[in-house]
């Protein structure tokens, strides 16, 4: 059933910077390269831009943005927290703002330089400890793959899903990367045979079960659907927007509920699908969030592709995979081959699988689903042609 | 003398019971004062009630192996050298749904790479021991 913005807004514009390691920029100028980029793809100038969303981790201000880029008088601005959870939901407040009038044109982006070791966040953490990760962090479950390292052991405890399983997901991931020019890992391609050989980095996760480090930006723009037909791309539409923090939740460290297991994607499920107009069944491609390969077994679930349990066996036989598979998961390579930057490339896929333009691009696919971080407060988005 | 671990801020405004009673030998769990639900971690309010009031109720600090993990290197410094140890969550025998992140050993003082990890099991059974690490006391778990 349509919501209030179903199909009122659409991106309009993508950009990317290079990905890479190391980049000599500063996470200001890669986020002002982005933005620049994505405003000359939607065929409009910075003076039009009067919007702006952004992850609240974001190091480069909305002032220091906008006043870089050259953009116009703000009339929205908005940041969302999270970390990983925060993709859609930038995009998604974009949207809301732009169907409801508080701007015209909006942009949103992420850049990181997440590449150097000691950029990573839990190797920043202060010795004392206050909070929910004082109850994880002193016996050792110091880094998010460990946090979710000790959801998948039970996972498989309770299901019976194999490393093979999330093996599943980094091949499909490598192969796409294999395709798309701009990932990171597309001239290196992995068997399973050096997936299973990978050196462990907590287990049950190996090396391959993790994303990449990248440094990077991406940026999108989004307008009204009645303007995005005046912009030289084909609009990929808004259908449906949610964002999930589900009651009794913490973070990735969700042991503390009734069913940790059932993560933010459900309630932000619930929530997406109630305003669209089609359901799982009808979605052919999907851009899963994957900081590690088991997200996407847990998301599968959660957004109501199989049933409780059965994400494991859902990425066997090259489901998941271009060109054949039910459904191709994460066809640019995603976080995992193609460049970890909080998961906002996959909202750049999911625009390009809308317009026809993405290296694997799925044939017949007409919606798209993108989806944030499970395991954190999360968001996901309908994209439609 | 500094262990390098990350450890909690004892005096944090919603924990400092819950160390108190570690210091004590006790594993504590916040229940509300008013409708007497347990919550675990603690926070300010009831979600069952929205009571202020909160006590803090002694268990008896036996569970099971809900979940492990065994991370390797990269770590902090201090992990590092212990990697590839174990941690686990415990899920308390009162309330299986109270849970606690903890480690594996032998003894209180045990290091906490000592136990072979290929030897845990999910559903084995533990109890609480206490860790002295600076000042504070970090429960961990052996067999029961």
């Amino acid at each position: 059933m349509a919501g209030p913005i179903t199909d009122k807004t659409a991106i309009v514009g993508i950009g990317q910077t290079a990905f890479g390691k190391g980049l000599p920029d500063s996470e200001l100028s890669l986020a002002c390269q982005a933005i620049s980029l994505a405003i000359d793809d939607a065929g409009l100038s910075p003076g039009d831009v009067d919007g702006l969303a952004m992850f609240s981790m974001e190091e480069g201000r909305e002032v220091d943005v906008a006043r870089s880029v050259g953009l116009g008088d703000i009339s929205f601005f908005s940041e969302i927290g999270y970390g990983g959870g925060a993709g859609c939901g930038v995009v998604g407040h974009a949207a809301m703002a732009v169907a409801t009038g508080q701007c015209q044109v909006a942009v949103g982006w992420r850049a990181r330089k997440r590449a150097a070791k000691t950029s990573r966040p839990w190797a920043q953490v202060s010795r004392r400890i206050t909070g929910h990760w004082q109850w994880s962090r002193p016996w050792g479950v110091v880094r998010p793959v460990d946090e979710i390292a000790m959801l998948t052991r039970r996972y498989m405890h309770e299901y019976g899903a194999t490393r093979d399983h999330l093996a599943n997901v980094a091949l499909a991931a490598r192969k796409h990367a294999n395709r798309n020019p701009a990932a990171t890992m597309y001239e290196k391609p992995l068997t399973r045979e050096q997936y299973m050989e990978g050196r462990w980095i907590s287990e049950p996760l190996c090396l391959y079960d993790n994303c990449l480090e990248t440094d990077g930006a991406l940026a999108v723009v989004v307008t009204s659907a009645e303007r995005a037909l005046d912009l030289p791309h084909p609009p990929a539409y808004i259908h449906s927007f949610a964002q999930g923090l589900p009651r009794q939740h913490q973070t990735m460290t969700n042991y503390f509920c009734e069913d940790p297991l059932r993560g933010p994607a459900w309630a932000c499920a619930d929530a997406l699908w109630r305003t669209a107009d089609f359901g799982p069944a009808d979605v052919k491609v999907a851009q899963l969030y994957d900081a590690f390969s088991p997200l996407i077994v847990l998301s599968l679930e959660g957004y109501g592709f199989c049933e409780r349990g059965e994400g494991g066996p859902f990425t066997d036989d090259g489901n998941i995979e271009w060109p054949d598979g039910r459904l191709p998961v994460n066809t640019s390579g995603a976080g995992m081959s193609e460049a970890y930057v909080h998961g906002f490339n996959l909202v750049l896929e999911g625009t390009r699988q809308m317009r026809g333009t993405s290296t694997s691009p799925v044939d017949g696919a007409d919606t798209c689903l993108v989806t944030s971080g499970e395991g954190v407060p999360t968001s996901a988005l309908l994209l439609r042609k | 003398m500094e262990s390098g671990l990350l450890l909690p801020d004892v005096e944090d405004p919603d924990a400092a019971p819950f160390w108190a009673g570690t210091a004590r030998g006790e594993l504590l769990v916040q229940a509300c004062g008013k409708c007497g639900a347990w919550r675990m971690p603690p926070r300010p309010m009831c979600p069952a009630c929205r009571s202020l009031e909160s006590t803090w109720i002694a268990t008896s600090g036996r569970g099971t192996v809900w979940s492990f993990v065994v991370p390797h290197p990269p770590l902090l410094p201090a992990y590092a050298e212990l990697a590839p140890y174990n941690a686990i969550v415990v899920a308390l025998e009162e309330d299986p749904t109270i849970r606690f992140v903890g480690n594996l050993v032998t003894s209180p003082e045990g290091p906490i790479d000592e136990v072979d990890p290929a030897s845990i099991e999910i559903g084995e059974p533990v109890r609480v021991v206490f860790a002295p690490v600076e000042d504070v006391h970090l429960p961990r778990w052996v067999r029961a």
